[in-house]
Parts: structure tokens; sequence; C-alpha cells
């Protein structure tokens, strides 16, 4: 293949000291700051992956964005497969931090048998209005989303249009790349709320994700508009399975079904999706590790969520909320977006299963609520 | 630097179709003059500093296009930049500035005593005066492209000029990062404080990396003196004052920017500067004098005079709102400054302002009286 003339060349800031080029993280909160030290920057700063992503690649979006103010970001990204490799001495520490002590000798289990689910088909459709199933997949062979060229990134959309359009049955559907949609067609997309936008938040922007947008970007989904991927947003593709009411099981029987197809696909063409059975599926963000999968639903839980033990309750669920916009929005109404907290050292299967019988609970204890009764009974141990 | 596929290795492993930018919706210098032709030739350069075509249009790639400004749609990441790419940057030069051929020699005169006039200019019109430039130190790349150190390393050496200067120049450095909050307050009351870019023009070019580290603001006691520095450019020298005496401004701008460039040149480390270019920075807007000398100024007749927009073509001048680029003028009040910057020197340029918003405000004058300014036309310039 052909390089670029050498290292030297963007190697001209290692003429400056470590302690010049260190970052000032005096007023950091995220989980690359916390790890980051003076030495393993001065250790790290020189080396590269062989696509060429350095170690100030990586942390740039957790330099320019020093904190949120309730959740703790993690401050750094990958640029390809082998950043996590190349830079273990900073990602492992936050992995570990991120992922509730997962150690750099644990190994990830993967489980897309939607069989080995038990129940999940009748959450209360009175509460769960609806249910959803994502995850994320890296295309091996291709630079992840803050570092891939042009050329990669239509490589990508290339392979994933001619995969996605051999799908029947009830996955078969159609691709709508975002620099061509008609505006009918980008209407019916908002309406579906299956439309994803030039991405505004600071901390995939400071990463480089939204470069040359929209070029290469685009939303495929199924007819019954059930089964949806997005192509070259945060991670190459976004994959989501999602319907109205509580038939989680069905969302994640289809999840599974389509992944697998997919995946099936992408290898008679010669492409795998990034994996390894320390880390599971590779993406471009340390946070979706594992399995990249957060399962969730929209529920009403009025009650519950003023209890004072809401927050401890869903923790010991090993469950997260969100509002009903996704992250960082708030709740309306009483809806919340009830999700796994948990991405890796757990499959599929395990997570989803945590949300199914957590959100089972979690509405039991607000009908005991409606009903003026307590729910201290109902308590559950920490998962 | 982060931006992404700056050492992309694998880039050139695709064809120049594949990797040649979609400019079909862009309107901007960069997209009017980047064929496929011409990006094939140049994608596999670098400057020393690794710079790379990429680089250099990455911005104009994420900003198609400005509803009423033609952008510029590039950027320089160090003084090779203009070397090394000169079969874009030449024609965006050209296009952007009057017609400049890559053979012609631009014109610096920074002594103030050449200008004719210019210290009586209307105080009941001309609420204030102001003359700004930047200026890019040698031996750095440029802010779109520079690492901490680098950033750091032109504080340090701004500072300590800076900090030597006296008598009217006598001042004082507030980095951004550890300013307090009255300080913050006072130079926000003083106009003087500027934010972290939220221009996309700006942060697709990568000048915001690291906000706002090795960042901050200098100026003289008197408070008509400032320096920005790691902004835009490595410097930004403005100077500034209530009223119509732009002799006075343009005076101090002049002997400010001489003394703090021999201080530099003191530490080898001069401005970027050469016969062809003038001065180098990042926006290849800017090259030249980097000079944009301006007034805020009461024109609500002439203003919605119907040669309002003529007059000022004419007369090689610009208009923009009284908060600066991009903004609406409020009350009639305008922002009118000279239009060019390359292929003319410092002095000419604010010849310009001075003589034009003269007439301006003798039009103004004239049209408030229910008078025809048909015979004040001027001839272009």
């Amino acid at each position: 293949p052909v390089l670029f003339d050498d290292l030297a060349a963007h190697l001209f800031k290692l003429n400056y000291s470590a302690e010049q080029e260190y970052p000032d993280l005096s007023q950091h909160n995220n989980h690359m700051a916390k790890v980051l030290t003076p030495e393993m920057y001065a250790q790290l700063r020189d080396k590269e992956t062989p696509s060429g992503f350095t170690l100030d690649d990586v942390i740039q979006t957790g330099v320019d964005n020093p904190g949120h103010p309730f959740i703790m970001t993690v401050g750094c990204v990958a640029g390809d497969e082998e950043t996590y490799e190349v830079f273990k001495d900073l990602l492992d520490p936050v992995i570990e931090d991120r992922h509730g002590g997962y150690k750099p000798t644990d190994k990830h289990k993967t489980d897309l048998n939607a069989e080995n689910l038990q129940g999940g088909d009748d959450l209360d459709p009175n509460y769960v209005l609806s249910s959803r199933v994502r995850t994320g997949r890296s295309i091996r062979g291709f630079c992840l989303p803050p570092h891939c060229s042009r050329g990669e990134r239509r490589g990508i959309e290339q392979l994933s249009i001619e995969a996605l359009d051999s799908l029947e049955g009830d996955l078969k559907g159609k691709y709508y790349a975002l620099k061509n949609m008609t505006e009918e067609e980008q209407q019916q997309l908002i309406d579906d709320h299956f439309l994803f936008d030039k991405p505004v938040s600071p901390l995939l922007l400071a990463s480089g994700m939204a470069r040359d947008w929209p070029d290469a970007r685009g939303i495929w989904h199924n007819d019954n508009k059930t089964f949806l991927v997005w192509v070259n947003e945060e991670d190459h593709l976004r994959v989501i399975s999602m319907q109205k009411g509580g038939n989680m099981r069905e969302v994640f029987n289809r999840f599974c079904t389509g992944l697998t197809k997919i995946e099936d696909l992408f290898k008679d063409r010669g492409h795998e999706f990034m994996w390894n059975e320390h880390l599971g599926y590779v993406l471009t963000c340390p946070s979706n590790l594992g399995t990249g999968l957060r399962a969730g639903v929209h529920v009403k839980l009025p009650h519950l969520s003023k209890h004072e033990k809401f927050g401890e309750i869903l923790k010991r669920l090993r469950l997260q909320k969100r509002g009903t916009g996704g992250v960082d929005t708030a709740a309306v109404g009483g809806v919340f977006d009830i999700s796994n907290a948990d991405r890796l050292g757990f499959s599929e299967v395990e997570l989803v299963q945590m949300v199914v019988d957590g959100v089972n609970l979690l509405v039991n204890m607000e009908k005991r609520l409606e009903s003026g009764d307590g729910i201290d009974d109902l308590m559950p141990e920490q998962k | 630097m982060p931006f992404g596929n700056t050492h992309n290795n694998f880039k050139l492993n695709y064809k120049v179709e594949e990797e040649y930018p979609d400019l079909s919706k862009h309107n901007n210098h960069m997209a009017k003059v980047l064929t496929k032709e011409l990006y094939g030739k140049l994608r596999d350069k670098q400057t020393s500093s690794g710079y790379t075509l990429d680089d250099v249009i990455q911005t104009g790639i994420d900003n198609p296009g400005h509803p009423f400004i033609m952008t510029v749609g590039c950027v320089a990441g160090d003084e090779e930049s203009y070397e090394v790419f000169k079969d874009l940057l030449d024609p965006v030069i050209s296009d952007r500035h009057g017609g400049y051929k890559p053979t012609d020699k631009h014109k610096t005169d920074l002594n103030f005593e050449n200008l004719k006039g210019g210290d009586d200019l209307d105080p009941n019109y001309v609420l204030s005066s102001r003359v700004r430039t930047g200026r890019s130190i040698k031996g750095y790349t440029l802010p779109p492209h520079n690492s901490r150190g680098e950033r750091r390393a032109i504080e340090k050496l701004s500072i300590e000029a800076l900090t030597s200067l006296e008598g009217e120049f006598k001042g004082k450095y507030y980095p951004l990062k550890s300013m307090t909050d009255a300080e913050q307050e006072q130079l926000i009351n003083d106009h003087f404080l500027f934010d972290k870019p939220v221009s996309p023009l700006l942060t697709c070019a990568g000048m915001a990396r690291d906000w706002p580290d090795g960042r901050g603001i200098w100026h003289n006691d008197d408070k008509t003196f400032l320096v920005w520095v790691n902004e835009e450019d490595h410097l930004r020298v403005i100077s500034m004052q209530k009223g119509g005496n732009m002799r006075e401004v343009f005076r101090r701008f002049c002997v400010g920017l001489q003394k703090i460039e021999e201080i530099f040149k003191k530490h080898n480390h001069g401005f970027m500067w050469n016969e062809h270019l003038g001065y180098i920075l990042t926006c290849p807007s800017n090259l030249g004098t980097g000079l944009r000398g301006g007034v805020h100024v009461k024109l609500p007749k002439l203003s919605t005079h119907a040669k309002f927009e003529e007059i000022l073509t004419r007369l090689r001048l610009q208009k923009r709102g009284t908060g600066g680029v991009d903004t609406a003028s409020v009350g009639g009040v305008f922002d009118i400054s000279n239009a060019d910057r390359l292929g003319s020197s410092e002095v000419e340029q604010v010849q310009l302002v001075v003589d034009g918003v003269k007439l301006m405000v003798e039009m103004e004058k004239k049209l408030e009286k229910g008078e025809a300014i048909d015979s004040m036309i001027p001839a272009q310039k």
C-alpha cells in the first residue's frame, strides 16, 4: 500500500517535551482525564496505529469536553480496531472503570440466540408503550468514524447497501441516502422517528465524526418499519429493532435474526464485523464495547419515578433511565426510557433478560403504588 | 491532527474518484477551484509539518456555503501550505483578492505619517474607530494544525513581548483559562473578550481544539490597544477608541505593531511575511495586510438609499452589522470597513476608509436636509 511519507512529518510536535504537550485536565471530569497521567502521556505520545491514529486523536474529544453535568463521559474514542491494542495502557483502565471492573484478562460472551430469552412477550402495554433494541457494528478493514476517509466511508456505505438490499421477507426494505433524500422521504422518516441528523453534540464533533456530512450517510429500514439501520453515523452501522407495545421478545427475535443475516451477507462479501473474545464487538466509543446493546422500553411510571427509592431500584436491577428523547433528555408525562446499564461482560440475552424482568417488576411496583399500597416487599436484590 | 484523516495511511489505497469530495451543493472559493484532477494531483502532498490537502479543504467541505457571503472554504496549517498547495490556493487568492496574480508583489506600509487627514471624522456620526490585523509567528504551525506545545510556546513568547511594552502600551495579559469572574465581566463590558469559536467555519478547521488552553487577551491600561492570542490567528492586534479620530487609532496601531515585531525578532521569531503574499495568516482572505480598518457610523438615511451598495462598492468598502461579520445593523448604525486586504498597503486601505466615510457622512447630512446626492456619487476606486 502507498503510505504517506512518514512519521517525521506529523511528529513535529515531538520536538516539544511531554510536559509541554500534556493537556491541561485540571478542570476535567471524564474517564480519560481520570486515567491519563503525564507519565502515561509521555509513554504513548509517539505511538500510532497502522492507519495513523495517534494518542492525541484518541483523547481530543475528552480534552475539548471537560465534563458533562450529570453523566461521566468517556472522553476518548477509537479510530480503528488496533486503537484498543496500541493504546491499551490508557483504554484498559478506562474500560475497567466504565464497565464495572472488567479486567484486561476477562472474556466477553456473545449470545444472539433469541430462544435463550425467557418470557418477554407480555410486558403490560398499558404501561409499556414501546420496545426497542439497538446495537452497533464495525466492519473489519475500515477505519472508524473519527478517522475514516471519504473513500473508506463510501466503501462502507456501498457494502452496506448491497448487504441490506438482499434481505427478504419481514426484513425486506429500502435505503435512503442522506444526501439525496426527497423532501417527502425526509418528512416521512422524521414522522417515523427514524431520521438521524448531523451530530451537534460537541462530544461527537470534537472527535471528527461529522466530517464530510452528509456524504455516505444513510438510513435503511424494512417495509414494516420495525428494523432500521443507520449507516456511518457514530459507528459504521447502528442496528435497531423496534415496535409499539411490550413484546420485547419479538423485538429481540427480529434483532437477532436480522443481525445474523446481515453478518452472513457481509461475510459472503469478504468482510467480517470487528470482534474479539476479550472486548466483544469493537465500536467507536469504549462505552459501547461488548454487546454494544441497549435494550429499552418507553414505560409509564409516574408514581414509581417519584418514589425515593427509584434510583436505588434501578441500580439494583442494573437498569438506567433516560428521558424519552434519548440520552441527555428529560422524562415527559411520567414516561421514561428504561434500558440496561451494562454493555460488556454480559451477553445480549442476559442484558435483554434484565430489561424484561426488571421492567416487569417496575410495572408491578407502579400498580401497587397506584392502589396506594407499599412496595417494600418487592425491593430486589443487587443483580 | 485530530480531524481524522490527516494521517489516514489507507486513503491513498482508494482511487481519486473515491476520495474526491462531493462539492455539488457547494458555493465557496475552494469548491470553485478544486477539480477532481487537481485533487488527484495534490492529494498525496504534505507540508513538512504534515499538513495535507484534506486538512486544507475540510472546512470548505463541511460548510457548503454561506447565504450571503462567499466563504473561502480552505485554510493554511503553516507557512508552507501556501507553497505546497499553490495550485489550489493561487486561484483561490486570485478570485478572492480581485485578480491578484501569482507573480504580483504586495506592498507593506505601516508608516502612519503617510496617511492624509483622518483625525476629524464627525463624531456626531462616527461613534467609534478601529483597526485590526493578524500576525503569524515564524517557526510555528497555524491554529488549525498547531499542537498544545506550540500554542503554549506562542502564548509564552507573546506574553514576554507584550509585557515589556511601556508608556501608552503598558498593559496586562489575561489568560482565558484562569480569568476571574470579575475580570471576565470587565472584559465583556469593554467588548474585549473573545469566546470559544462557535462558527462551524472555524470549528471544522480545528481551530478550537484544546480550548481555552494557550488563549488569552492582552490590553493596555488605556484600553485602546488589544491583542488576542491564539484565536483564529497567532495574534490579532486591535487599536480602537470612541469617536472619529481614525488617524490616532492608526498611529497607535502602527507604532504598537512595530514595537511588538521588534521584540519577536529579537527572539528569532519574526512575523511570517513574504513579498508576494505580505503577512501570512490562517485564512487566505486575510493575506496581505490582514487589515480591517473600520468605523461604527450612523447612516440611517444613506443606508436605505437605492445606491448605497453601489457607493460602497465604488469606495471599496464593505458594511457589516455592529456585532461584526454575519450580524445585522441596529438603529441605522453600520460597521463600515475596507474590503481589500491584498494588493494595497495598510496606509492605502485606511486612506480609503477615511476618505470614504467622510464622503458618506456628507451624503447622510445632505439626505437629512432632503437634498439629493447624485452629484456626489464617486467613481470606482
